[in-house]
């Protein structure tokens, strides 16, 4: 299978700006309180030296540390979300995705394209939580499935990366389809024998979990992340009572059964490498 | 009729409905001995007309009703429910329990029923009607156990090839911590897969709330169609309005209301359903058999069609129906290295 490799570095992938982390040379881990020194803990693929904390990055950030540096060729990149209803809270919608895409430089929650992951050809798909907390909208979910039928039709493994607050509430009911609409695909996709490692990573709630982020012929998630269907508070506000510690959060959902591994960030890339010899072959 | 759930847009509604209560009984006070005297010939007109008046009413009254009442109508306790149809469409209901791993869900109500002279499957949320049934069934709000179950009976279906027939009715999948361990996500996201590739037809009805996940759980059908004051959306308006306004209040609901584009109509113009089955005057909660027999007609009519089709036929318009929804704008991309640069 031939590969047509991208001119481009791993360097060159890493984000201009990182806006999940605030800006400095040192910061505090929300964890373990430590002040740890940012170049340290960047280096330390955005994990704490100190206490092993998972933060939060985006989606080239993760492009970058999972695809064999110069490998990732992106697909898919010209779509755009075009405000189909119109849609106006406290502010309106095309006001928010401008703000967004000028403070991010992406055009929406999602980046996808074909990769090689420790030398296996894979189709790589990953949520941006740094915009609009990585919600599903139509292009979000018009993405992803793309990405699926790619993935079918080219015979790859197909990994797709979740962090994301549920679907896009300024889409509506666009948005609720999406989830119809990936999961679908995902049959198909099934149905063709392909792979699918889902990954999940703090926060994967709402919509994207009820869709594509549960299909997965392997669910992996990272140590702690917040993987649920409805979010903390408001079943605290249901049933009116406080939550057991560690709910919904990685170990409690492997050890309830729904998620298959717990892996480090550290050890991500080998491990989907191995699922990929084991079932991807 | 009355009710204590009263509904504030039906203000004028009430007024003359007193106004009729307060006629009749003045008619009946007039002795009716050897016919009709002048007066009560009169009174008999002038309650007529005051029913004309009241139909007329009613119509005007819903014929405008803002997003935010219809969500307020879809709610309205008296609202015919799954069992309602059930009772009024199907004989010889077969229902049957369980999803054969944690449990039975009250909340979904699966069986066997035949509607017209057809078998079908029922699956259709259930959200109580008495303060017990209420309780036991979530209010509509769905566990695993309860998607799971429906699930199970559709292949049942689809295994002995009769088509399946949902009834779209909740608030929402439960937000619960049993409901999370066991797995509430995956559920639904098992449903969406595996019913896009059922082979047996499936039509779907939306009869009162259409909330989000839980909703579409079972609504993954070849045809949808929406009752005219039932609504159906990616979120409530109240969760809606409580993150993007801060709050929910009756201004911020309305407001949520109408920016989620969330009644029927909406959804037809945005391509999600194909047909809006038109409710009685006044709306489903006054005439539960006459809503039925709308709903039953549009479900044989849908089935009619549908099952005349070959299954790969079927299946690929399924997929196709769901594949095309959505709506962005594409740029043509020059070459990959400048679509590439965008990461930097």
């Amino acid at each position: 299978m031939t590969k047509t490799m991208s001119n481009r570095t791993w360097a060159e992938l890493k984000p201009s700006r990182r806006i999940t982390i605030p800006e400095g040379l040192w910061l505090r881990c929300p964890q373990c309180a430590q002040m740890i020194y940012r170049r340290q803990m960047e280096a330390n693929l955005h994990v704490c030296p100190e206490c092993e904390h998972h933060f939060r990055i985006s989606a080239a950030e993760r492009i970058a540390q999972l695809a064999d540096p110069g490998t990732f060729e992106r697909l898919f990149a010209g779509l755009r979300s075009n405000d189909p209803l119109n849609f106006r809270d406290l502010k309106s919608y095309e006001d928010r995705l401008v703000s967004e895409q000028e403070r991010t430089g992406q055009d929406d929650a999602v980046l996808a394209g074909r990769s090689f992951v420790k030398g296996r050809p894979a189709m790589l798909c990953c949520l941006d939580l740094t915009f609009m907390m990585g919600s599903m909208g139509c292009v979000v979910g018009e993405t992803i499935t793309r990405t699926i039928e790619q993935a079918e039709s080219e015979k790859l493994p197909l990994i797709i990366v979740s962090c994301s607050g549920g679907a896009r509430m300024q889409e509506s009911g666009l948005s609720l389809m999406q989830m119809a609409k990936t999961s679908a695909a995902l049959a198909r996709f099934d149905d063709a024998g392909g792979l699918f490692i889902s990954v999940l990573t703090d926060p994967t709630t709402g919509g994207v979990t009820a869709s594509f982020a549960m299909l997965g012929d392997v669910i992996i998630a990272e140590p702690k992340a917040l993987v649920g269907f409805a979010g903390p508070r408001v079943i605290r506000q249901t049933i009116r009572q406080d939550l057991p510690e560690g709910f919904q959060r990685s170990e409690f959902l492997q050890s309830s059964g729904i998620v298959d591994r717990v892996v480090r960030r550290h050890d991500l890339r080998s491990e989907i490498a191995r699922l990929i010899d084991y079932a991807g072959g | 009729m009355p009710s204590f759930y009263q509904l504030d847009f039906e203000r004028p509604l009430r007024d003359l409905e007193a106004r009729m209560a307060t006629s009749v009984a003045d008619a009946t006070e007039v002795p009716a001995l050897g016919g009709l005297t002048e007066s009560v010939a009169g009174e008999v007109q002038y309650g007529a007309s005051l029913e004309a008046e009241r139909e007329k009413l009613l119509t005007e009254l819903y014929g405008r009703l803002s997003p935010w009442d219809t969500v307020r109508v879809a709610r309205h306790p008296d609202r015919p429910q799954t069992r309602d149809y059930i009772a009024a469409m199907c004989r010889d209901f077969c229902e049957l329990h369980g999803d054969r791993r944690y449990g039975d869900d009250p909340a979904i109500v699966t069986g066997f029923g035949r509607i017209g002279s057809r078998k079908c499957l029922i699956v259709g949320h259930q959200k109580g009607k008495t303060t017990q049934e209420k309780i036991a069934c979530h209010f509509g709000c769905a566990h695993p156990e309860g998607y799971r179950k429906a699930l199970a009976k559709m292949k049942l279906a689809e295994k002995f090839g009769v088509p399946i027939v949902t009834l779209v009715d909740t608030p929402g999948a439960y937000p619960g911590i049993g409901a999370e361990q066991r797995g509430q996500a995956e559920a639904i996201a098992v449903n969406l897969r595996e019913m896009s590739r059922l082979r047996t037809p499936i039509v779907s009805v939306v009869i009162g709330e259409g909330g989000s996940g839980g909703a579409l759980g079972i609504a993954v059908a070849d045809r949808v169609a929406m009752l005219r004051f039932s609504w159906y959306s990616v979120i409530s308006p109240e969760g809606c309005a409580a993150i993007l306004w801060k709050q929910a209040n009756e201004q911020t609901n309305n407001a949520a209301a109408k920016a989620l584009h969330l009644t029927a109509q909406n959804n037809l113009d945005n391509g999600l359903i194909d047909s809006i089955i038109e409710e009685p005057p006044g709306a489903a909660h006054r005439d539960t058999q006459s809503t039925a027999r709308s709903v039953q007609a549009w479900v044989e009519d849908q089935l009619n069609d549908l099952v005349a089709r070959p299954t790969d036929e079927l299946i690929e318009q399924r997929y196709q129906r769901f594949r095309n929804m959505g709506s962005y704008e594409e740029r043509v991309q020059s070459d990959m290295t400048s679509a590439g640069d965008e990461l930097n």
